[in-house]
């Protein structure tokens, strides 16, 4: 290959620790109050990851000093970490905030889906259906959820009100322009809204957010001895629902996660990360991307636009 | 640590997209496995050199066209300031999404190809970036790789630029020319290498040394939730949560409810429980005030100095966004901020001919998709803006179709 970066670039140097811009906090909780202005029953979705987290507190801190307006929902996998299950129960506690729970295991009995196979068997596709049931259920107009935009390349695009018809379904060509800060949450009978907050945030916004907030986050995000095994050069935890092949055998490695999914889907990394500093170094020094440890999205180039057309976020 | 959120427009293969990968690339802004795919993705297409461009061109339906069609939101940081670039197509089909993306930004980034020099699409740029009053404009003259570097190729490009931009620009408008390759980083975020005879500064730290001048603007609240506990610890607690749009507000100031003209005095100026003595523009607040007055959403506060007048009739220019064209006689429903009110289009007074420079067509009967033009609308109820030219953060609409609730046009006040 010819080097076409040889350029220097050595004079430009990372961030620094410690600088969240709270013009983005101003506006994620712009966007809360819109949410429960406009629509009849918005929800929140909760994953028990860092950014569902930092949902929370911003629900928190919009609507002080009422409490917040909408239910949390979680669609629970069955696969989930026992540590996100726990903090999860925890915070709505704290929070007194109405918790839903709902299980890709129900959907599986009534005949909805099916358990995956293979040892790349995960229920991550499954709890599309699981969620469009709860939507159904519950009639929610609006889904707020912590995707954010500099995740991944199809979300590069994505609306802060983005209309999603009766299956949940995501056309890009459909999509509302958004001009300066004004929101159009105006939508037919059957169809709902995802909203996205934080689509402006990056993952180093966030941990720097949770720092100066001093929020708790689950366990897993530090740095722990686990049972693991090596697999398409990643570290995947090991569990009871982990279809190993015979030569796949686990051994204690002192790992973190960067990402919380389900403990099928979500692969490990090595690190020492024991404070909140340590993570956002290791996040400044660009060594692998937060959505390089999903292992989902490995599974094609543009796997997260097609699952995203099928009702996922 | 602030925000500056830069807009960029360019025709198809003038490389924008490289620029913006480079940029991402020369700031540290990519992980190692990104580049990695990437090096696998350039390799896959057959070429021998990285290409970045791939980073940013999203969509499956994009790839298989090869262009860009959306607006996309790209993000970098230096230890200064957070960047986000909204990203747009330079096609003649998507004017719409040039000004969506646009709106919001303080810096248009427009690029032009060295080889190609000025073509049809640069004015249009330049006219939406003016339209939009967007402070400053850095016009990229890219691929000088392709012309020798040639300072007398930059220099011409650069006049037929200007004389385009002297029919739109506006007073106190900056408009910075700045000579580059994006495939070799030439003046992206280091001093050409190449082009000694350009002494201006490279694009990044140009960006990195924009600041403006926050001109006293006018306070404006929007009003967009009452906060009302009822719990036995705030029992008669009544808040009223927004965002300021313009200008500031202090404890202690007189301020005016609109609609309704009560006064009253800010007793207290809250975030999360945390009292300030004064916020501004941009700022997610509530605020209450000393006396009882009836406050709901949609109203607006302003400080007693500076109200507003009831607007009932506004003329303004409009961007048109939807494929069934803007019909006078028709109904929209007009969304003003947080506020609306339905809204008929009782005029159609003219349509800009962008691509013929400005030059304006009388006695239009409708107005198509991505066309401007200037309106007359007459409101159900009465409307609180500014001229968008004198405070842009209140002076801006949109209209929705009630049948279809898609947001078909974006207005301007007049």
């Amino acid at each position: 290959m010819v080097d076409n970066l040889k350029n220097p670039s050595s004079e430009v140097s990372v961030p620094k620790f410690g600088f969240f811009p709270r013009e983005l906090e101003d506006e994620a909780i712009y966007i809360m109050r819109e949410v429960v202005a406009q629509f009849e029953k918005p929800v929140l979705l909760f994953s028990g990851g860092k950014d569902s987290i930092t949902l929370v507190r911003l629900a928190q801190k919009a609507f002080y000093p009422g409490k917040i307006p909408f239910p949390l929902l979680h669609v629970d996998t069955g696969h989930n970490f026992p540590e996100t299950v726990e903090f999860r129960d925890w915070l709505a506690k704290e929070t007194g905030a109405e918790l839903i729970v709902r299980y890709v295991q129900d959907s599986i009995n009534q005949g909805k889906v099916k358990e995956e196979s293979g040892k790349y068997a995960s229920r991550n596709a499954l709890q599309t259906v699981t969620l469009l049931d709860a939507i159904e259920e519950f009639k929610f107009d609006a889904c707020i959820g912590g995707a954010r935009r500099d995740e991944e390349k199809a979300r590069a695009k994505e609306r802060i009100f983005s209309v999603r018809d009766d299956f949940g379904q995501w056309d890009a060509k459909r999509q509302r322009p958004e001009l300066f800060d004004m929101l159009n949450g105006r939508i037919a009978i059957g169809e709902n809204v995802r909203v996205f907050p934080i689509s402006n945030w990056t993952e180093l916004d966030v941990w720097n957010y949770i720092k100066e907030e001093e929020m708790a986050i689950p366990s897993i995000y530090y740095s722990h001895k686990r049972q693991v095994i090596q697999r398409d050069g990643m570290l995947w935890a090991d569990s009871e629902f982990l279809n190993k092949d015979a030569d796949e055998i686990p051994f204690e490695e002192t790992v973190r996660f960067r990402t919380v999914g389900d403990m099928t889907c979500t692969a490990a990394v090595a690190s020492e990360a024991i404070e909140l500093d340590d993570i956002i170094g290791e996040i400044l020094s660009a060594e692998i991307s937060e959505r390089g440890a999903r292992i989902d999205d490995k599974r094609s180039e543009a796997a997260m636009e097609k699952r995203k057309q099928q009702g996922y976020f | 640590m602030d925000i500056l959120r830069i807009a960029t427009a360019g025709s198809v293969d003038d490389g924008k997209s490289t620029l913006i990968g480079r940029l991402l690339y020369e700031t540290k802004s990519i992980t190692r496995d990104k580049i990695e795919a990437l090096e696998a993705a350039s390799k896959r297409k057959g070429l021998d050199f990285l290409d970045l461009s791939l980073l940013t061109d999203g969509l499956i339906a994009e790839r298989e066209q090869g262009i860009t069609i959306d607006v996309a939101n790209i993000y970098f940081s230096t230890p200064k300031r957070k960047y986000i670039i909204a990203d747009t197509p330079g096609h003649f089909e998507y004017t719409r999404n040039m000004v969506t993306g646009a709106s919001n930004t303080k810096v248009s980034m427009i690029l032009v190809d060295a080889r190609n020099g000025v073509l049809e699409q640069t004015f249009r740029h330049f006219f939406i970036s003016s339209m939009l009053r967007i402070p400053k404009v850095i016009v990229c003259v890219n691929k000088m790789d392709l012309v020798g570097y040639s300072e007398e190729r930059f220099n011409e490009i650069k006049d037929a630029v200007q004389a385009l931009a002297d029919k739109v620009s506006f007073e106190g408008q900056e408009i910075t020319f700045i000579p580059m390759s994006s495939l070799y980083g030439q003046n992206l975020s280091t001093q050409s290498t190449e082009m000694p005879w350009f002494t201006g500064a490279p694009l990044l730290e140009e960006l990195e040394e924009t600041n403006f001048d926050e001109i006293k603007k006018p306070a404006r609240f929007p009003v967009q939730f009452v906060v009302r506990p009822k719990t036995e610890e705030f029992h008669d607690y009544r808040g009223y949560a927004g965002k300021i749009s313009s200008g500031s507000f202090s404890v202690g100031d007189e301020i005016t409810v609109l609609p309704t003209g009560q006064n009253s005095k800010i007793a207290t100026i809250e975030k999360f429980g945390t009292q300030l003595e004064k916020a501004g523009a941009k700022e997610s607040v509530v605020i209450t005030l000393e006396t009882d007055v009836d406050v709901s959403r949609g109203n607006m506060l302003v400080k007693s100095t500076s109200t507003l007048e009831p607007l009932k009739e506004i003329t303004a220019r409009i961007c048109w966004m939807d494929s069934k064209p803007l019909i006078s006689g028709k109904t929209y429903i007009l969304q003003h901020g947080i506020n609306d009110s339905k809204a008929k289009v009782i005029a159609l007074n003219n349509k800009i001919d962008v691509v013929n420079q400005d030059t304006i067509v009388d006695a239009v009967s409708e107005l198509k998709l991505n066309e401007i033009g200037e309106i007359v609308l007459k409101t159900a109820k009465p409307i609180f803006a500014d001229k968008y030219e004198y405070n842009p953060a209140n002076g801006a609409f949109i209209l929705v179709d009630d049948q279809t609730n898609s947001t078909v046009g974006v207005g301007f006040v007049l």
